[in-house]
């Protein structure tokens, strides 16, 4: 097995082992998607105008739960060393650990995200994009979502810091995956919005593991 | 596999505090080096220098091998285990897995885990949850990747400080094997090794 392969089964099995990460994740969209209609008010037409998007922005915000986590308990036990001197760069490391994160809490998000928008109202044919642009989005989410919890090792407050630097980050792809959703079931041309989306989460795919790397380095020092 | 290692006139600051400038050192096969000195004196920072956490004020840390110099970051990466104050196991995970993982991450093959075990002696607790260990067991843990991963460079950060008196004698037969198979040991350490080894005194 690769070293790779191996970091990455071991950080799959510590997200799902907690118990709290997509476990978490899911019930905070699931409370979402129960307490929307009580405050909005039950207008089945008020909600499904809503449904996409709202479930978007709650995917969006049930993936900062877990991301204080990322680096600081590795950081706290002395892991975060020893897996600096390992075989794999600490930029791969960081990679490998967000895909992991996304693969824990990201692709169950995307599964549960078209039955909660389905359930608010959202017709049943936008559901394919609606998992669709979850999924790509929830990479997006993940690998900044990374970087914002490595930058946020300096400082010991970190888990409010990391939604102070990562939100405004993760407005881009909230726009452009609601953008799609909404336009998908309005049936206007939605595959622009989609393709900046896709062209967001490549780029965070690309860059994040650099800063991830830069500011593990600085927290070790 | 790392030969050598050479600091030549390493500086290294701590915020404002100049821990120490103008150290050389020597670390050839089979040398063991002691670092002491008092609490805050850069022991740690020193060790950490050389893991290639800390980028010194001044001077160069070298490694080679039987061939010449080698690159610090794959010296590092590939012939270089630390042992520091934390033990890097994660609480709700097994013994076994935390063992086996690590070992494996810094080169083993996978086979040499349980005969690592069997000879820190911790081979009845890899069942029982890192979290139920004692800090004497976790760091027992820790030091069985030292065998199970062949790697030349140990870097010890008091790394005998949480064990009873037969493991340290145990574990000063390991080093003076490791030593004796040609590896290199650089510990901070307040107690006498329990192997023969070199001072290098801090903060004097």
């Amino acid at each position: 097995m690769t070293t790779a392969g191996l970091l990455f089964r071991r950080e799959l099995a510590l997200a799902w082992g907690g118990g709290g990460g997509p476990l978490m994740a899911l019930a905070f969209l699931a409370a979402v998607t129960a307490a929307l209609p009580l405050t909005a008010g039950p207008s089945p037409a008020g909600l499904a105008g809503v449904a996409g998007g709202a479930t978007f922005v709650s995917l969006a915000l049930s993936s900062l739960l877990s991301l204080d986590r990322l680096f600081e308990r590795d950081l706290e036990d002395g892991s975060l060393e020893l897996l600096a001197l390992g075989p794999l760069p600490l930029e791969g490391v960081a990679a490998v650990k967000c895909a992991a994160q996304w693969t824990a809490t990201g692709a169950p998000l995307a599964l549960a995200a078209p039955i909660a928008a389905v359930a608010l109202g959202a017709p049943i044919l936008a559901a394919p994009i609606i998992a669709a642009v979850s999924a790509l989005g929830g990479l997006a989410f993940a690998f900044v979502g990374g970087a914002g919890a490595a930058v946020a090792l300096a400082s010991r407050r970190g888990g409010v810091l990391i939604a102070v630097i990562v939100l405004p980050l993760l407005i881009p792809p909230m726009i452009f995956g609601g953008a799609a959703i909404w336009a998908f079931t309005e049936k206007l041309p939605w595959t622009t919005s989609f393709a900046l989306l896709a062209a967001y989460s490549l780029a965070a795919l690309g860059l994040a593991p650099f800063a991830m790397a830069a500011a593990c380095k600085n927290a070790l020092s | 596999m790392i030969t050598a290692l050479r600091l030549r006139s390493v500086g290294v600051r701590r915020g404002e505090r100049l821990l120490f400038d103008g150290l050389d050192l020597d670390l050839g096969g089979g040398d063991a080096v002691a670092l002491v000195g008092p609490n805050g004196s850069g022991k740690t920072s020193l060790l950490r220098v050389v893991a290639g956490f800390i980028a010194p004020l001044c001077g160069a840390v070298t490694f080679e091998d039987g061939k010449g110099p080698v690159e610090p970051a794959e010296a590092r990466r590939a012939d270089c285990h630390m042992v520091g104050h934390q033990d890097g196991l994660k609480a709700g995970r097994t013994a076994r897995e935390e063992l086996r993982f690590w070992s494996l991450w810094t080169g083993s093959d996978g086979r040499g885990v349980a005969a690592a075990a069997e000879r820190l002696g911790v081979e009845r607790i890899l069942d029982l949850e890192v979290r139920q260990l004692s800090a004497g067991q976790r760091r027992r843990v820790a030091l069985a990747r030292l065998i199970a991963a062949p790697r030349s460079l140990w870097l010890l950060d008091e790394a005998l400080a949480p064990l009873d008196a037969a493991c340290r004698a145990l574990f000063g037969e390991i080093m003076t094997g490791h030593l004796q198979a040609g590896g290199l040991i650089l510990a901070a350490a307040h107690d006498p090794l329990p192997t023969p080894a070199r001072r290098l005194e801090l903060g004097a």
